[in-house]
């Protein structure tokens, strides 16, 4: 088994989990940069995805089974957006290339995204594995994502033999997510589009190793995991909501104030405020996942809520903890009681 | 149908016998509506001013905002019990301990504080007389189709607020709305927590199959922005998408037909090239708006009429019939017949515009 983006956490991560299974005999871990984590007993091959020696790689190795995580919104350690735009785009097609070229594959798992979907107000509420983007993404990862599938797409047409599952990911989460998304909510104030309240959905980091596992072993009885799927937790959190269950205060701005404050900050290199994270944050996205309980078989240990909620205690405490506030209106309770002048006792909650 | 004659509204004022047959009914019913009210009242509307600016600016000035409690020294029980009702809710809603379904609908949130605010206008304002309620069924995913009129789609908001309150089943309504009310900032934030959704194939079929209730008006912005000369003539009912919807869900159809809605804003003009400029698909002129400002722009207090019709059941026809053109354009004219004929004795029954 070849595993891409390895140098990254989730990859890391995967890398150690999928070498556990009996079906697994090794794993080869390739990314451009060496990881800074533990890859438990994989080969670790520094090469890059975009030159051609990932198909020497691949055939020497001889790998039956390949999942391609490097396709990523941001860049390791400080990179420019041109960078990650072709470790996703040429890396993709240098690694299609290579296993088109090698006859020892037989399964190809690729890490996509929902951003495929865009996200617009005229946009029907839920989106299917089917329903076809009203304006497609005009730039940046959500781009990237779009044609990443087209590529891999083009490939399963060429090679019909090898099992192709594309996964697309709601916004991951988990205590060490290092997405974008992890990175507002990390924010003591968290900028929203005013008089937008977006639905958004979570799928746990556990969860996403755990539908890469199946995605690439044999698919059990009665499940197919070739195809694509939509990969989020159950349940949907509005934006307010989030921002009260994580205690940090909303400052609404008017949707051109965030749009040039986003192009700000991301000038400064703070954070990666791109375009599409603000169309996620102004209209919010969610996805059906029928296909992924029916044809997959994966059901999500971890539903949107309980997703947020690990990721929240993994935070540093608000300015607005949801526990005082839920004090300070308990003792407000407390007050009403006295004053009413009745002894009994109020339980609010 | 098209052709009928609208029967003007200042002529019922004479029909003597007519009006005085319609009184005893409307009597009737606005005393239910009246025993109706205080309870519902008063069980869903605990601290109403107060949450609402709550909901607006999520999490500020809570410690300050929250009491004031009316009257602590509570006559007896009901007042503290709604206090601390309210402040339970008020907690909830400060923690963010509450459910939100895949569309975005907080029903909590709709049943306590935006119905409360709603309530007002459609049992106090407009007098809405509320018809046929047991036309939709408790149960399962219903398809009402209705008229769409008023220059502003505060009809479907009634119709909301009038199956909520009226309905022995507590039904809630989930409308299909425009994508302008999607594109506008706040006006498509309270829609998606009053339960409305995109007006497209996908998401009707997407309720209907979880057995909801849902409210569709099929003629769009032509039955909304129509002259007011044309007020009580349906427009064309789009490409009947809801009938195809309604068969391949089985969902039966109840139309349903709203007297009352066409004369809140008189509409003598539309300023298109305003309306361009705006992206807005008309600009009404009325008497008042917008000479009188925001003044202007308060609807007239008309006398309203809701009427559920008999539900078209959609369950026995084959698999195949959503396919077929013909049949989906007979079931089309079939309830758009019968919504006119229905608005037509509604306009007779009625003894004046605002009474």
């Amino acid at each position: 088994m070849l595993v891409t983006g390895v140098a990254r956490q989730l990859g890391g991560r995967f890398v150690r989990r999928i070498q556990r299974d009996p079906e697994v005999d090794r794993v080869i871990a390739v990314d451009a940069v060496p990881p800074g984590h533990h890859l438990g007993g994989a080969d670790f091959i520094q090469a890059d995805i975009r030159q051609p020696t990932i198909a020497r790689v691949l055939a020497e190795t001889g790998a039956d089974t390949v999942v391609h995580m490097d396709v990523t919104g941001t860049a390791l350690g400080g990179g420019s957006r041109a960078t990650v735009k072709e470790t996703n785009v040429i890396g993709t097609m240098q690694l299609l290339g290579a296993c088109q070229k090698s006859p020892a594959v037989r399964r190809l798992v690729v890490k996509s995204s929902t951003n495929v979907y865009g996200s617009a107000p005229r946009d029907p509420a839920v989106f299917t594995e089917t329903t076809p983007p009203k304006s497609l993404p005009s730039g940046g990862f959500a781009k990237d994502a779009v044609e990443v599938e087209g590529y891999v797409r083009g490939f399963a047409r060429r090679r019909p033999d090898v099992a192709v599952c594309v996964l697309r990911f709601a916004n991951i989460l988990g205590p060490a997510a290092d997405t974008p998304l992890a990175s507002y909510f990390a924010l003591p104030v968290l900028p929203t589009v005013f008089g937008y309240d977006p639905r958004l959905q979570f799928v746990h980091e556990d969860d996403v190793i755990e539908v890469l596992r199946i995605a690439s072993h044999e698919p059990r009885r009665g499940t197919l995991n070739s195809g694509t799927f939509n990969i989020a937790g159950d349940g949907v959190l509005p934006l307010s909501q989030c921002s009260r269950r994580l205690g940090r205060p909303t400052v609404p701005l008017l949707l051109p104030a965030v749009t040039w404050a986003g192009s700000l900050v991301r000038t400064l290199g703070m954070t990666d405020f791109s375009p599409e994270q603000i169309r996620l944050l102004t209209h919010g996205r969610v996805v059906d996942t029928v296909q992924m309980r029916e044809t997959l078989g994966f059901t999500p240990r971890y539903t949107t809520a309980e997703t947020f909620a690990d990721f929240a205690r993994g935070q540093a405490p608000g300015l607005l903890p949801p526990e005082a506030l839920a004090g300070a209106v308990d003792r407000i309770a407390g007050l009403t009681a006295r004053a009413g002048g009745h002894p009994q006792t109020h339980s609010a909650n | 149908m098209a052709d009928a004659k609208v029967i003007p509204f200042d002529d019922d004022r004479s029909r003597g016998s007519a009006g005085q047959r319609q009184a005893r009914r409307r009597g009737g019913g606005s005393r239910r509506g009246a025993l109706g009210e205080p309870g519902e009242i008063g069980a869903v509307q605990p601290l109403p001013g107060r949450e609402r600016a709550q909901e607006d600016e999520p999490v500020s000035r809570e410690e300050e905002q929250p009491v004031r409690p009316p009257e602590a020294d509570g006559r007896d029980g009901g007042l503290e019990r709604r206090v601390a009702a309210g402040l339970a809710f008020l907690r909830r809603r400060l923690t963010g301990e509450y459910e939100v379904d895949d569309f975005g609908y907080d029903e909590e949130l709709t049943d306590q504080v935006l119905m409360s605010l709603l309530r007002p206008v459609c049992d106090k304002y407009f007098r809405v007389e509320v018809k046929g309620i047991e036309n939709i069924p408790a149960e399962g995913g219903a398809l009402i189709v209705a008229n769409h009129s008023g220059t502003l789609p505060l009809d479907g908001l009634m119709m909301q607020v009038a199956v909520h309150d009226h309905h022995p089943a507590d039904r809630h309504l989930r409308l299909l709305a425009a994508d302008l009310v999607f594109v506008l900032p706040v006006v498509n934030e309270l829609a998606r927590k009053l339960g409305h959704t995109l007006a497209c194939a996908e998401d009707a079929e997407r309720l209907l199959a979880q057995g909801e209730l849902v409210g569709v008006m099929p003629e769009g912005f032509k039955g909304i922005g129509k002259p007011f000369s044309e007020r009580y003539k349906l427009q064309r009912f789009g490409r009947g998408g809801f009938v195809s919807t309604a068969l391949r869900q089985g969902a039966p159809i109840i139309p349903c037909s709203i007297v009352g809605a066409e004369e809140i804003y008189p509409m003598i003009g539309n300023a298109k090239t305003l309306a361009r400029l705006l992206g807005f698909p008309y600009f009404p002129l009325t008497p008042t708006f917008p000479w009188l400002g925001p003044l202007g722009a308060i609807p007239l207090p008309t006398k309203w009429t809701i009427q559920f019709g008999e539900p078209i059941p959609t369950d026995g026809y084959p698999p195949e019939a959503a396919e077929d053109p013909m049949l989906m354009f007979n079931l089309t004219d079939q309830v758009r017949e019968q919504i006119q004929h229905t608005l037509y004795k509604l306009l007779v029954q009625r003894r004046s515009v605002f009474f």
